[in-house]
């Protein structure tokens, strides 16, 4: 009889792993010379709309650049650089439509600005100004989140909220690769999987969290694939390629709008300067060889040699947008210097709804400094 | 001797006692080859190498449960939590773990775990890395709280800390890291944790203080003896455990006293050092304990933080009603 049993298979626990680890392949439509490498998977996309997509990314890689100069002036307060991540950015917020909600993280201003926010209001933020933080009415973001991963639940609940209400709209939020390691990332993604919320949730992984290198944050080889753990859909796509990371959103947006629920976007990307203008030196934690190897995919040049050989784009047409760049950031600029000098007792009217007696005697005390 | 900043000194106590100490281990978010964002853990990644000075993952809850597991198993870790402000993704192991585990246990598990932290305002940072959350700290019981202000008290109180064994939080002040130098041994010593520090001596007033704001009650205090007042000032150095004896024996001899702190009044730390002068030294007072605090608001948007913080100009304001009352 014995010889007649089969022998008990072995339990290979690590087998699920990998065959997790095979099916998260990186998502890819242009190349780095800005050729086509994936026709199947190109977006429908007008013209008109592929210029402006390329009159945005330059856009925001002179106001990056603009930004900077005017932080290192003194001009400009807190600023997290975006050079290097337009595509993964900006792609993601123009597969969106006007009623999605955003919840960035504090390097997602670009995103903010697209989608409705006054760049006047960018600057004031930057500063240190409640004013930037007053979103306009019918501009549906709120203000860049300080805390590593806390919008990724809040996102899952704008979600809900949307679900409930019955609209044909969606949450998407922005995280790092080193958001990817807090519990709240974890939470956020598992909430809105299992209340089927309308969410998309992207994670720029740009390789280091200020200094912390994407192999520390992690043993999973992709973060796409935290995603089965939530049982909702993952993808990793060319966070320099416009066009994947268009295409990625758009079709997650349709599925969390058809009701099928969230989605998690890896996007791989760059961040060529510091993390944050307040002392970072990148030189501490990265070589240049790497610099210069992500440099290469930019997703600017790739782009522009796309447009080009489509007819679509040339120099007269970049010097343009950078003029106008420049002439909206001054005039931003102005309009921000205008702002009335921020005073704490604005901060006491805005605590509560009704002042509370401490804050009312507190008032009185800063009304008498604040005029000296 | 040399000199030091703040941040040098602590360095100092980390190098010092990652040496003495086999056990002893430091991590958090970016203290590995970074040496941390304000580098107070310079050259400790290089010296003791990965397996004592390390990088964690980008989660502070994370950065709390694995400092009790760590201690579980005989290690004393020193993690840093990158801005305190960042505390509140951890509170439930500082709070709600590590602070309980020797009374949870009956006695057979301690915590000696040192949590640094930077805190603060006054640098214009962005939302939650400037905030003073002390207070919370000083709440929980279970916990020993310090606060250094100076290179020289920085560097012994951070030894007694790591050699505690009982779970300590260390708050650095962001504005003191490289505000100034100071003579400092460089060889080892240790400042007992819950004892006060008479940092100037007075006969008329006795100003209670920590953090940032000895600086603010020092400079007030000389600019009042100018006008013929003698002002003690206390640094406090932990905040708790209170250094009662040193409160009151001060009390007692000015009979009169307030208190300076840089955190929002409500329910803080000053508070609780004036409740504990009333319980015990009601009779000697010539005047009502008064405090100056901060605004009961959130922590300002930075435009207006100059105006929010405490300085001694309010010091000397709040010094004159106490002094003539």
């Amino acid at each position: 009889m014995a010889s007649n049993t089969k022998k008990a298979q072995k339990f290979d626990a690590k087998k699920s792993l990998e065959t997790v680890e095979e099916q998260f392949q990186t998502l890819q439509i242009l190349n780095e010379e800005g050729e086509v490498v994936n026709e199947a998977a190109m977006p429908e996309l007008s013209d008109e709309q592929l210029q402006e997509l390329m009159r945005r990314m330059v856009y925001t890689r002179i106001l990056d650049q603009r930004s900077i100069s005017l932080n290192r002036q003194g001009r400009l307060g807190f600023y997290a650089p975006t050079a290097g991540q337009e595509a993964s950015q900006l792609a993601s917020q123009f597969a969106l439509e006007k009623e999605d909600f955003i919840l960035p993280g504090y390097r997602d201003v670009p995103q903010l600005i697209w989608h409705g926010l006054p760049l006047y209001q960018a600057f004031l933020f930057s500063r240190g100004h409640f004013q930037g933080n007053q979103i306009p009415e019918g501009v549906n973001v709120i203000s860049p989140q300080i805390i590593i991963g806390a919008q990724y639940v809040q996102a899952a609940g704008v979600a809900l909220g949307m679900k409930k209400n019955g609209s044909k709209s969606v949450a998407i939020t922005y995280t790092g690769d080193g958001g990817a390691s807090q519990g709240d990332f974890y939470e956020g993604i598992n909430f809105a999987g299992a209340f089927k919320a309308p969410a998309i949730f992207i994670v720029q992984n740009n390789r280091f969290a200020i200094s912390t290198p994407v192999e520390k944050q992690s043993a999973a080889k992709t973060v796409a694939q935290k995603a089965v753990a939530a049982g909702i859909p993952g993808i990793q796509v060319d966070g320099m390629d416009p066009l994947a990371v268009y295409a990625a959103v758009r079709e997650a947006r349709e599925r969390a709008v058809n009701g099928e629920g969230p989605t998690l976007i890896e996007t791989l990307t760059y961040r060529y300067g510091p993390h944050t203008m307040a002392g970072d030196d990148p030189t501490r934690y990265r070589t240049s060889e790497l610099d210069n190897e992500w440099e290469k995919k930019d997703p600017l040049v790739r782009f522009r040699k796309f447009l080009e050989n489509k007819g679509l784009w040339n120099e007269e047409k970049e010097n343009e947008v950078i003029e106008k760049a420049k002439e909206e950031i001054k005039e931003a600029i102005k309009k921000a210097d205008a702002a009335p000098k921020q005073k704490v007792t604005d901060l006491m009217s805005i605590m509560f709804e009704e002042m509370p007696q401490n804050l009312k005697e507190q008032y009185e005390i800063y009304k008498a400094k604040e005029s000296k | 001797m040399a000199q030091m900043t703040m941040i040098q000194a602590i360095t100092d106590a980390l190098r010092t006692e990652l040496r003495n100490d086999p056990k002893t281990l430091v991590f958090g978010e970016d203290v590995g080859v970074n040496g941390g964002v304000f580098r107070a853990t310079e050259g400790l990644h290089k010296e003791f190498g990965e397996d004592r000075v390390f990088d964690t993952p980008l989660a502070e809850s994370g950065i709390g449960g694995l400092s009790i597991g760590l201690a579980l198993t005989g290690f004393r870790p020193i993690p840093e939590i990158q801005f305190f402000g960042f505390v509140f993704e951890v509170m439930d192991s500082i709070a709600g773990q590590m602070s309980r585990a020797r009374y949870r246990s009956g006695g057979r598990y301690n915590m000696p775990i040192t949590v640094r932290s930077p805190f603060g305002g006054g640098v214009h940072t962005p939302e939650l890395h400037s905030d003073s959350l002390e207070g919370l700290m000083a709440q929980t019981p279970g916990l020993k709280v310090v606060v250094p202000s100076t290179p020289y008290d920085a560097k012994g109180l951070l030894l007694s800390a790591i050699r505690d064994n009982d779970p300590v939080i260390f708050l650095e002040h962001l504005k003191l890291y490289r505000a100034f130098r100071q003579e400092v041994p460089e060889e080892e010593y240790t400042i007992p944790l819950g004892k006060a520090d008479v940092k100037r001596e007075g006969t008329d007033l006795s100003i209670i203080t920590y953090g940032a704001m000895v600086h603010e009650s020092l400079k007030a205090a000389e600019e009042l003896e100018k006008e013929g007042h003698s002002v003690e000032v206390i640094d406090l150095r932990t905040i708790s455990p209170l250094d009662i004896d040193t409160i009151i024996a001060s009390v007692e001899k000015t009979g009169r006293a307030m208190v300076v702190q840089e955190a929002q009044k409500q329910a803080g730390v000053a508070a609780n050092v004036v409740a504990e002068i009333n319980d015990r030294a009601i009779l000697s007072l010539e005047a009502p304990v008064l405090r100056v605090a901060a605004a009961d608001t959130v922590y300002p948007f930075s435009q207006a933080e100059s105006v929010w913080l405490p300085n001694y100009k309010d010091v000397i304001e709040t010094a004159k009603k106490v002094l003539t009352f």
